[in-house]
This record gives C-alpha cells, structure tokens and sequence, in this order.
C-alpha cells in the first residue's frame, strides 16, 4: 500500500522538529513573541530575548554537566568544530603545531585539519581496528611534544561506533594538550557529564536532537579556561568567540530540545535499542548480511549493515518509501564512497553495499516491520538481478554474517 | 511596545512565519540527502535562493547562504584575503563592526588598512579618494545602520576597480528599503541578512560576482558549493525568501510609508528645543533618523523611553551598553558630548503615525524630567 510520507530512518542526518520544540519556537516568532535582538540593550524587547537565550544556554548547559557560560552559540556543529579546531590551533601558544585526529571522524574535523596542514601544521590521522574502535594507548602513542590538540568524535556518524572519551581524555590531558570531542551524534543519546569527562572542547548541533536546523554550540571549557581565537568577528557577541546576532528563536528550539532529551534519554534509548536489534535480526535473516562497526559500543539508534551482492544505491532506490542513507548525508550529494566505511577496511564492494539505518524518536514497530517486508521483497529480486541471467554470483555473499551481541 | 528598532531587528513578517512553519514542524528532510525527503528540502531551498538573487537582481547560483550578515561580511574579507597576496585594503570609517573587525584581523596578518574619506554626513568623498598602490579589496557599506546616509556605491566601485580591486558592500541595511540593483552598482559582493527585511533572525547571504573565488571560512561537508559548509538552515533560509519576495513586491509602498512616518517625526522635533539631527539633508533610508537633544544623555534618555513603552536605541545594537560613542559618528567629526546623546529611531512593519506621536509625547515629557534633574543636581 503506498504510503503518503516515507518512513523516516535518517535520523543521524537529520532529525524531524520535535512538535513541543517547534512549539516554543513559534511562540518567539510570533508579533508578541520575543523577537528583540538579544544584543539590544536599551529596551525590553532586547532584554527580553537576551533572558530566552540564557535561559537556553542554562538547558544546553544541564544537559552536559556544563556550566551556561561554558557554553558558546554557533550556527551549527560544522562551525563549533571549525571554530574548536581552528580557534585552538591559532590560540595555541608555547605548543608546536601538532594535532591528533582519527580518520573516521566527520568532514568538519577533516577538513579544519587539511586547513591547518595548509597552514603549516602536522596532523596524525589515526586508523582505527576494524570495528571501528581506537585504542587510548595507540592515540596516546602518536602524542609529541608539539602535540597542540587532539580532536576525537565521540560517536561516529555512519556506523554509531562510541569512541571511549574519557580514557583518552586522561591520556591527552597527562600530555598537556587540548582534547576536542565532536558530540554532534551522542549528545541527548548517551549520558554526557563534562565535569567528569577531561574534555576541553565539544562540538553539539541541534538538529540532530529534535532541534532546528542553523544552531549549534561548542563547550568551551572555564576551569582550566581554554583559549580560542574567534573565527569570526565584529559586533562581540558570545563573549567575543561567535559575533553575529544570535538568532533567538533557534536558541531556544536548541535549547528546549537538549532539556527535552535529557529527560527522556534512557527510556528513549532502550526503546531504540530494541527496535534496532529487531530490525537487524530481521535483515539477518535474509542471509548475507553483517553488521559494521563494533557489535557492543555503539549508539542504540544506528545501524550500519552491509548487504551480500546489493548495492546499496540501488537499495535505497527500490525502496521508495524508507529514506534512509548509504552513509554521511554531506557525502551523498557528492556520491563519494564513505571514507569511514573504508577506514574499517572494508573493500570497495564492501563499501558499495553498504546501507545505514537510523532510527529515533518517532520511529514505531510497524515502520521497523514494513521495513523488514519490504526488504524481504526487496533484496531477494535485487539479488537475482545483479547475478544475471547466467546465475553466476558476482558479488560474494553467502549467510555467513557475524551476529551482532548485546 | 511601541517597536521603533527596526534597523537593529525587524518583527517577522507573519506571512515568512506562515512559510517557515511547513520546515520546523513538518517533514524532516537534511538537503544533502538522496531520499525523497532530502529532495524535497533541497527543492525548497531552490526556491528561496531564486528569491533571494532577484532582491538584488542576480541569478540564483551567485546566492551563498550564511548564518546572518556577520558571517557574510566576514566570509567576503577574509575569504577574499586568503587567496590574494597580502596587499591593502580599503574601507569606509563608518562600517558595522563586521566589516571593521575582520579588516583589523587581516591588518595583524599582513594586510595593510586604508580608510575611506568621508564628509561630515559620513558619506564616502569619492573625489578626495586615491586608492593606494596595492589595495586589492575595498569595502562601502550601501547605507548606514545608524544615520541611515547612503553610500556612492557604484562611484566607490568604478574607482577600486579602475585600481584593481575588489568591491564589497554591506547592503544589510538598504535591501528591502531601497532597490538594491548587484550589477549596476558594479560591486563583486554584497551581503544581505533576513530578520532585517522582516525574516527570520541567523539567516543572511554573500553575493558573488560570476569572477569571484573565495576561501572559505567554514570547512567540511561542501554545501554551498564548497563556500560554506554546514547543513543548511532550511526554515530559515525558506524564511529569507519569503521575506526577499515581499520585500521586492512591496519596496515601494513601505518606502513610502516609512518616509512619511519619519517627515512626521522630523517636523515634530523642529519644534522641540536642542535638537541635533545627523546627516539631516544627506540622502538616508527612507525609515531612519538619528538625532541628539542638547544636554541630554543618550542612555538614560532611552531608560527612560522604555518604561514609556518606547523600543529605540543609540545607534548600534553592536554597540549599547558598552558606553563606547559611535564610531560612526566620531568619523563624521560630531563632538563625542553630541554623540552620547544619539538616538536612532527606525521604522518598519507595523509602525503608524500614533506611535511617532507616542514617541514625540514621551520624548517631550521625558527630556524636560531630564532637563529638570540635571538643573536641581
């Protein structure tokens, strides 16, 4: 039966508004809502929103562990982690100019680290094991003494794979060097506690937590203060760090929605977990299927799966009710194959049949179950179509997949 | 609230509302994906940024969205310095800081600052102006955010690039209130941000000329062709077209009534005591006037308006509360006592004559009260 809106199962690209967050976003965009500049000081209707962006500087902030002025509104995790990195690295003083990064982690970390090789610096890449996963010790191994900063996702985006932070935040930390963490995907998913975490910087978007698209912030740590170099400037809003009139109806979807996540984290997480193991049963059913990235640490609501003689573009075209993803929504457009999945060692053809499913708030069981029919459907004919008429089988395959624990 | 800041922010339009709310509660949809929901976002996303290059009379592909001017006017300089060899760059003394800042960022890296000559108005002296041997970039804002004084645009334009240089300017405050014509004025590019022309607030744009390379500011993902990276705001760039549209549709008749509005309020200062108006017979936005009272503080002036339920300010958003004078009208040679005194009204969508009467009652009553303190103190 054809469905009027697909089922949703892009959730790591983006995140539909969560209605109660869109809700207090209109009531600030309203003729009697709070549409003052913020930067207004010489009337109420300034003050007034100046009051709604602290008031969601303090819900961002609750949800981290992390105190309200530690806590810098950016236009989204692509700037907060072109301005950790950059802001750092031009901050850095008495260090040499060397960073740390891994090579799964997003194209804003990447790509600021390519800037920074422009400029002159060094930067280690580290490879992670086949599961996705890096060993504290073999990052705290590539730490020199002109080592400035290391940057280190905490989930990864395509896979879901959780990068132990704090063990090596306690390596980076004994070094002396800056630790920056991309939580673009495990904030609101995984309990954050910055006054635990030995994290200088942290990267945050909203609208992969139910929030608005063009919002973000960076964690910028007080104790001890870290120093960064702006990347923009003039009009010295956001003590200097981030100028530009910050837009107080998206400040306040951002921060309705962290103070949303916080109070639903866990119950949403096992839910997630749940519907996830039964759709990876499901499709490993079908024979030929495995999983990518490590079966244990990694994010309730992702699932990475490779597909036995499927292409994965072909897949996401035949099914024309499920959006779903191949990998990075950045890299779809570009139809680059993923440099994550590549990463993990996984060959070109590996790569190629490889499909992303990722779930969240308002996923049900019978869009898990409709997913799994119509993969069932689906992936048998794509099958037999890519052997040809001559039945050779071209791609490999067989029902030998890893079973995913826990 | 009697709304008189208008060049600081403008309400949204409820019309861009009513646009903006099938993206923030509808269907989500990140434009870089390949599914149905992603070709949806990024069709409307098509749309708004047709509707943005016609404000300015561009074609779409020279559109560049940014998360609000602030961003653009730093993406135009430094993403032009990045790809020049060090050389001079010239602009106005009257800029927003936004301009100002990123220039004093480059003159720490090299880059050598030239100031535009001005007259006593704050408008660029084309005449009295040589570029200097060197100058690759120079920057003249359209109009002024708070005198309102419009610029010599194309005149400034046809002398940098006579010299060589690229053109930049800040039209944040003329789009929407004058027609703002990209080609004719000659610029290489402009920059242009919503919730000034009745759009959502952290939405803007850079325009480039079909010549212009640019480095980017922000890296990794490519959207916008490589030139600023992100996932796009869609409300609020679907937002900015909406309100690019209206504006364009409806630049005359809010001209109109905003220079009707603010006659009325030139005429009823005539007949108060000690008024100042700045850059009184220079051409300005028709919905602007910054004027000082003899013996009055700027600050307390506008305290004092407020608990009447009047929303103005000094000049700059940017600017009040810090206790720092205007530099802008520092460069227009007003004596800083003078220019503590500033109050800039602008108006917009909304406004009537009642509120300029409201206004003009409150600033009677309150500058005698004022007048009075000051005597007994």
């Amino acid at each position: 039966m054809p469905r009027h809106r697909p089922i949703y199962l892009d959730y790591a690209a983006t995140t539909p508004v969560d209605p109660r967050v869109a809700e207090k976003m209109a009531g600030c965009l309203t003729a009697d809502g709070v549409f003052g500049n913020p930067a207004s000081r010489s009337h109420a209707l300034g003050w007034e929103a100046e009051r709604a962006v602290e008031k969601a500087r303090q819900q961002v902030a609750d949800l981290l562990g992390a105190e309200p002025r530690e806590i810098v509104f950016t236009s989204g995790a692509t700037e907060s982690d072109n301005l950790a990195l950059l802001g750092a690295a031009h901050a850095a003083c008495g260090r040499g100019r060397h960073v740390v990064t891994a090579s799964t982690e997003h194209k804003a970390v990447l790509d600021s680290c390519r800037q920074l090789e422009r400029e002159g610096w060094e930067v280690t890449y580290l490879a992670p094991d086949r599961n996705g996963l890096l060993d504290p010790d073999a990052v705290a191994a590539e730490l020199r003494d002109e080592t400035a900063l290391v940057s280190i996702m905490h989930v990864n985006n395509e896979t879901g794979v959780i990068q132990d932070i704090a063990a090596i935040g306690a390596r980076v930390r004994a070094h002396g060097a800056l630790f920056h963490v991309d939580a673009a995907q495990s904030a609101g998913r995984l309990a954050i506690d910055l006054r635990l975490l030995p994290v200088d910087l942290m990267a945050f978007s909203a609208h992969k937590l139910y929030g608005p698209k063009g919002v973000g912030a960076l964690y910028v740590r007080d104790h001890p203060a870290v120093r960064l170099e702006p990347l923009l400037h003039g009009g010295g809003q956001e003590r200097g760090l981030r100028p530009g009139t910050l837009a107080t109806h998206q400040v306040v979807g951002m921060g309705e929605a962290f103070r949303l996540a916080g109070g639903v984290l866990a119950e949403e997480a096992e839910r997630l977990r749940a519907l996830r193991d039964r759709l990876w049963e499901g499709l490993h059913e079908l024979g030929g299927v495995r999983l990518n990235g490590d079966p244990v640490r990694r994010v309730p609501n992702i699932l990475s799966v490779r597909i036995d003689g499927v292409q994965g573009e072909a897949l996401i075209m035949a099914l024309r009710d499920v959006a779903l993803s191949s990998g990075a929504a950045c890299a779809s457009a570009s139809r680059e194959p993923s440099h994550v999945l590549r990463a993990l060692g996984l060959g070109e053809a590996e790569v190629d049949s490889s499909l992303r499913f990722s779930l969240g708030r308002f996923t049900t069981s019978g869009e898990i179950d409709a997913v799994l029919e119509l993969a069932a459907r689906t992936v048998p004919r794509l099958r037999s179509l890519a052997r040809g008429p001559h039945g050779t089988d071209s791609a490999g395959g067989g029902p030998s997949a890893q079973k995913a624990a826990g | 609230m009697t709304y008189l800041d208008h060049n600081a922010t403008s309400p949204l339009d409820p019309r861009v509302r009513e646009a903006m709310f099938d993206f923030l509660g509808g269907e989500p949809g990140n434009p870089s994906s390949a599914h149905r929901a992603g070709r949806h976002a990024r069709a409307a996303l098509d749309e708004a940024r047709e509707r943005v290059a016609a404000l300015v009379g561009v074609s779409p592909r020279q559109v560049v969205f940014t998360s609000g001017g602030t961003e653009a006017n730093n993406l135009a300089l430094m993403g032009l310095a990045a790809l020049e060899t060090a050389g001079r760059l010239a602009l106005s003394p009257v800029e927003h800081p936004s301009v100002i800042e990123p220039a004093r960022a480059l003159a720490g890296h090299g880059w050598g600052l030239d100031w535009l000559p001005v007259d006593a108005d704050g408008r660029v002296d084309v005449a009295a102006w040589t570029p200097a041997p060197g100058t690759r970039i120079v920057s003249a804002m359209w109009a002024n955010n708070e005198t309102g004084v419009v610029q010599p645009v194309s005149a400034i334009a046809a002398k940098a690039r006579e010299a060589g240089a690229w053109v930049h300017s800040d039209a944040v405050q003329a789009a929407g209130k004058l027609p703002v014509d990209f080609a004719s004025a000659g610029v290489d590019l402009l920059t242009l941000s919503a919730h000034k022309i009745n759009g959502p607030q952290g939405v803007g744009a850079l325009i480039l000329g079909p010549a212009v390379d640019l480095d980017p500011v922000l890296r990794g993902g490519g959207q916008e062709r490589g030139l600023r990276s992100g996932t796009e705001n869609l409300a609020g760039i679907v937002g900015f077209g909406a309100a690019a549209r209206l504006a364009l549709e409806e630049l005359d008749a809010r001209a109109t009534s905003a220079r009707a509005l603010i006659d009325r309020l030139r005429a009823a200062l005539a007949t108060l005591d000690g008024v100042t108006l700045f850059a009184a017979d220079a051409e300005r936005l028709p919905n602007t006037l910054q004027f000082a009272i003899e013996g009055i503080d700027g600050e307390a002036l506008l305290l004092a308006l407020d608990r009447d339920g009047l929303a103005v300010s000094s000049g700059s958003a940017c600017h009040t509360g810090t206790g720092e004078p205007s530099h802008v009208l520092a460069a227009m040679g007003v004596p800083e006592a003078t220019a503590r005194g500033a109050i800039r009204v602008s108006v917009g969508r909304g406004n009537v004559a009642a509120d300029i009467d409201a206004l003009v009652a409150s600033l009677r009553h309150q500058v005698a009260a004022l007048r009075r303190l000051v005597a007994t103190a």
